[in-house]
């Protein structure tokens, strides 16, 4: 046997892929139980029984399911996700343009809440109980009690309409330029980023906190170091674990939870396009978003253990 | 001061004076700022259009999903962004008349069953290649074909036989259609080369604009074709776009922020409120949608006629119109056909809430017990409020309405033209009495969602589609109109205004009863001022 690490670490990865084969199972089964028929939603209010059909004969809905999931899944591991059943265009193509768009928000989102956020809970410790503390949580605390589409709506008003320095529709497109991209979705961003603030912040603060009542933080002080060095070098890493947590699953919410901030500004993210394909029972483009969240939610989950694991001094230098 | 008045508005349109040195000059000759602004539009649009810019809509009704197949045409964006790429053979003008597109001139065979089409010469495709009538023939072949999933298969359904000749493209019917050139305007029958048999979605068409980028659900924008056949009354930008918001906010910050100079669909509770921003004008124009209540004629308990006038007589029109439409549409009158179509009498007598009779035909159907209303947010914008209206004012006659809430969710697959009792919408794009009536009300209709089964009824339709005397015809639509208003199984409470809203920076706006933002041709119809 390895080094207990390296097998813990290919235990979770191996763990992750069979959770994330029975998120398959659970995916192609939600699919099948959804209401209504797929070929008559595809053509809506204006369809005839002939268009129906015609369109039922040719999506080949009269094949046993385990035979089309199993046709699916193959497909999938080779990297067909197929074709989309409402406008006959492969899905690979249309999602990847999609799922780009949501990872450059989230990146974005991603990389401007997370070191804020750390560093404002890291200052709400400095702080505790005075002043700045009490600011930066009761600001945190109140835009994550705002729902989402609010703090869209109300940036839009006072910043896109009265004082126009961003624009409301967050369409971005290839032929921008970088600059021209992150100007389009400064508000998205900004709403994003007051949305996981808090979280973050908050368990930065409780984390830090809660190791800050061990003996050898009280050794450190009365070696004379800083406070603020205190924190850093003896604090926050033994604080990492449960810090990494909450900040892979706000990620993974900046990936697969954002549909509402992608309406209100019109962004052509994967939330949108997963929208609009159940409505129209667009079987295997739904099936390809869930799998592609699914993925994204459990990878990320993985590497919020794996670094566990890894900040674990215990788990690192067996006896 | 109108001469002076003049002169300046001219100044403006030119350029030489700014819009706001305009209405300030105008202000002081004693001229309130609509007057001002009025004079402004209609000097802009007696100059002409004005060529280039980037023309922009935020409009509703765009998925993901949408297909460039003009088959596969069923929400507001891909049908607009059609009217962008391609041409019909001929479209229905803003007061109900014929004009003729691709094709050239029409000739009916005296009968009024085979219909001769000239397709017009010289018009070019954006692939460079030039119409024919063999173009035609393949497109309408393809619209009508065994396998076809077209939107349009309906209305070419009683086609016998089709064929082209030469410069002309011919159609022999089953049964006499007086209206068939009215069927031809229909959104879905854009002409594609070959008819698009090889390539349906490849948007080449021979529209005034190039489709130069299609990312369904989120916008699509068209550069202008320089070989445009009409290219003195369409297609004035350089370039249009439609970004997709289907968001009612978002729309209207798109528009207040100077996003984009046009959007549909404003919601008649915040009309009133847009009106009063600088800059923006409110087109509300009154149009064939109309939003209805359906029952079954042949479901219990809805199969007696009593029971269905206590109902239509149990409904307050004038309070849904003020409260649902907040005054932007007119009532309706328990049928599918107002003064919007050809051929309409006006001398149909209105029906108003009348708890009296109600109460009177409630009593004499021996129903008791409450009446299950299905209703659903997606029914139409306001239903679920309608239908609470309806309760009350139903509660008003003795008659007790339960109103069940369904999800938007399958509602047209499981609750509309399924369930006896059901709110609905009928979005007004049919623009002749008889291809309203034979999509709805005939026996065999597809969407016959009042299951109104009745020969005679059947009878009149088919001898006033073959009549070609107008004024016989007018008859025979009135006797139909009774008949639905008095034994059918549809509420009409409302005819739903469209509403759009429109940036002061665009000229050339005129209003289309056929269906918003100028029936679909507002980015190539108007011009940035």
């Amino acid at each position: 046997m390895g080094h207990p690490i390296l097998n813990l670490v290919a235990q979770r990865i191996a763990l992750g892929c069979l959770l994330l084969l029975m998120a398959s199972v659970l995916i192609f089964i939600g699919t099948q139980i959804l209401p209504g028929d797929i070929a008559q939603s595809i053509l809506g209010q204006s369809a005839t029984p002939e268009a129906v059909a015609n369109l039922r004969k040719d999506l080949g809905l009269n094949d046993p399911a385990y035979v089309r999931y199993f046709t699916w899944l193959s497909g999938v591991l080779q990297g067909d996700l197929g074709v989309a059943l409402s406008n006959g265009k492969p899905i690979a193509q249309a999602v990847g343009q999609r799922l780009s768009n949501t990872l450059f928000l989230a990146g974005w989102a991603a990389l401007i809440s997370v070191p804020l956020a750390v560093l404002l809970g890291l200052l709400a410790v400095q702080y505790k109980n005075r002043w700045p503390d009490k600011l930066i949580s009761g600001v945190t605390l109140t835009t994550i009690s705002l729902p989402e589409f609010f703090l869209g709506y109300l940036l839009i008003f006072f910043i896109s309409v009265q004082l126009r320095w961003f624009p409301s529709v967050a369409i971005i497109n290839d032929s921008m330029s970088l600059g021209q991209k992150l100007n389009t979705i400064a508000l998205p961003v900004a709403v994003l980023v007051l949305v996981v603030l808090a979280q973050m912040m908050r368990m930065t603060r409780a984390a830090i906190l809660n190791v800050m009542q061990s003996a050898y933080i009280e050794t450190a002080e009365l070696k004379g170091i800083t406070p603020f060095q205190v924190i850093r070098k003896h604090a926050f890493p033994n604080a990492i674990a449960p810090i990494i947590n909450v900040i892979m699953l706000n990620l993974a919410y900046l990936v697969v939870g954002v549909v509402i901030v992608e309406v209100v500004f019109a962004y052509p993210g994967m939330g949108q396009y997963l929208v609009d394909h159940v409505s129209k029972r667009d079987v295997p483009v739904v099936q390809a978003c869930a799998l592609i969240f699914a993925s994204v939610y459990i990878s990320l989950n993985i590497v919020a253990d794996i670094v566990s694991i890894v900040a674990n001094p215990r788990l690192r230098h067996p006896k | 001061m109108s001469q002076e008045m003049n002169y300046l508005a001219k100044l403006a349109v030119e350029g030489k004076l700014g819009r706001r040195a305009f209405l300030g000059k105008a202000a002081a000759l004693g001229a309130s700022t609509a007057v001002a602004t009025s004079l402004l539009s209609g000097t802009a649009l007696a100059a002409g259009p004005k060529k280039g810019g980037h023309l922009k809509a935020g409009l509703a009704g765009g998925e993901s999903t949408n297909s460039l197949d003009p088959a596969t045409f069923l929400t507001q964006v891909p049908a607009d962004f059609g009217r962008m790429w391609g041409d019909t053979l001929v479209e229905v003008s803003r007061i109900g008349e014929i004009v003729f597109r691709l094709a050239e001139s029409i000739e009916p065979s005296a009968d009024a069953k085979t219909w001769h089409f000239t397709i017009r010469k010289g018009v070019k495709f954006h692939n460079g290649k030039t119409l024919t009538a063999t173009d035609v023939l393949k497109t309408m072949e393809r619209h009508s074909g065994d396998d076809t999933k077209s939107g349009a298969l309906g209305i070419m359904r009683g086609i016998e036989s089709m064929k082209a000749d030469g410069d002309v493209f011919s159609v022999t019917l089953t049964t006499a259609n007086a209206d068939l050139p009215y069927l031809m305007s229909d959104y879905h029958l854009i002409i594609q080369p070959d008819g698009g048999m090889d390539a349906p979605d490849a948007g080449i068409g021979t529209g005034p604009y190039k489709v130069t980028v299609n990312e369904p659900g989120v916008r699509h924008v068209g550069e202008r074709f320089e070989d445009y056949w009409d290219a003195g009354n369409r297609g004035h930008a350089d370039t249009v776009e439609i970004v997709v918001l289907n968001d009612a906010t978002a729309r209207t910050a798109a528009l207040q922020g100077g996003q984009v100079h046009m959007i549909n669909r404003v919601e008649p509770k915040i009309a009133d409120l847009l009106e009063r921003v600088p800059g923006v004008s409110v087109k509300s124009v009154s149009g064939r949608g109309h939003y209805v209540f359906l029952m079954h004629c042949n479901t219990a308990p809805f199969d007696n006629n009593d029971l269905r006038l206590a109902l239509k007589y149990a409904i307050d029109r004038e309070e849904m119109v003020d409260k649902i439409l907040r005054g932007y549409g007119s009532v309706g009158n328990d049928m599918p056909i107002n003064g919007g179509y050809p051929l309409f009498s006006e001398d149909i007598p209105q029906r108003t809430f009348d708890p009296d009779k109600a109460s009177f035909h409630y009593k004499k159907s021996g129903h008791s017990g409450p009446i299950t209303l299905q209703t659903a947010a997606t029914a139409f914008s306001g239903a679920v409020d309608a239908a609470q209206l309806f309760q009350q004012s139903a509660a008003k006659c003795g008659i007790t309405l339960d109103v069940k809430r369904e999800p938007d969710d399958g509602y047209w697959t499981e609750v509309w033209n399924k369930q006896p009792f059901s709110a609905s919408y009928w979005g007004g794009s049919r623009p002749v009495q008889d291809q309203m009536y034979s999509t709805a009300y005939k026996s065999d209709a597809d969407w016959n969602d009042t299951r109104f089964f009745r020969p005679d009824f059947d009878k009149l339709l088919l001898a006033a589609r073959a009549e070609l005397d107008q004024a016989k015809r007018v008859g025979l639509y009135r006797e139909m109109g009774l008949m639905v208003h008095n034994e059918g199984g549809v509420i009409v409470p409302m005819f739903n205004d469209f509403i759009n809203a429109v940036s002061d920076t665009v000229a050339g706006w005129e209003d289309d009863p056929s269906g918003e933002s100028m029936n679909g041709f507002a980015l190539a119809k108007t011009w940035l001022a």
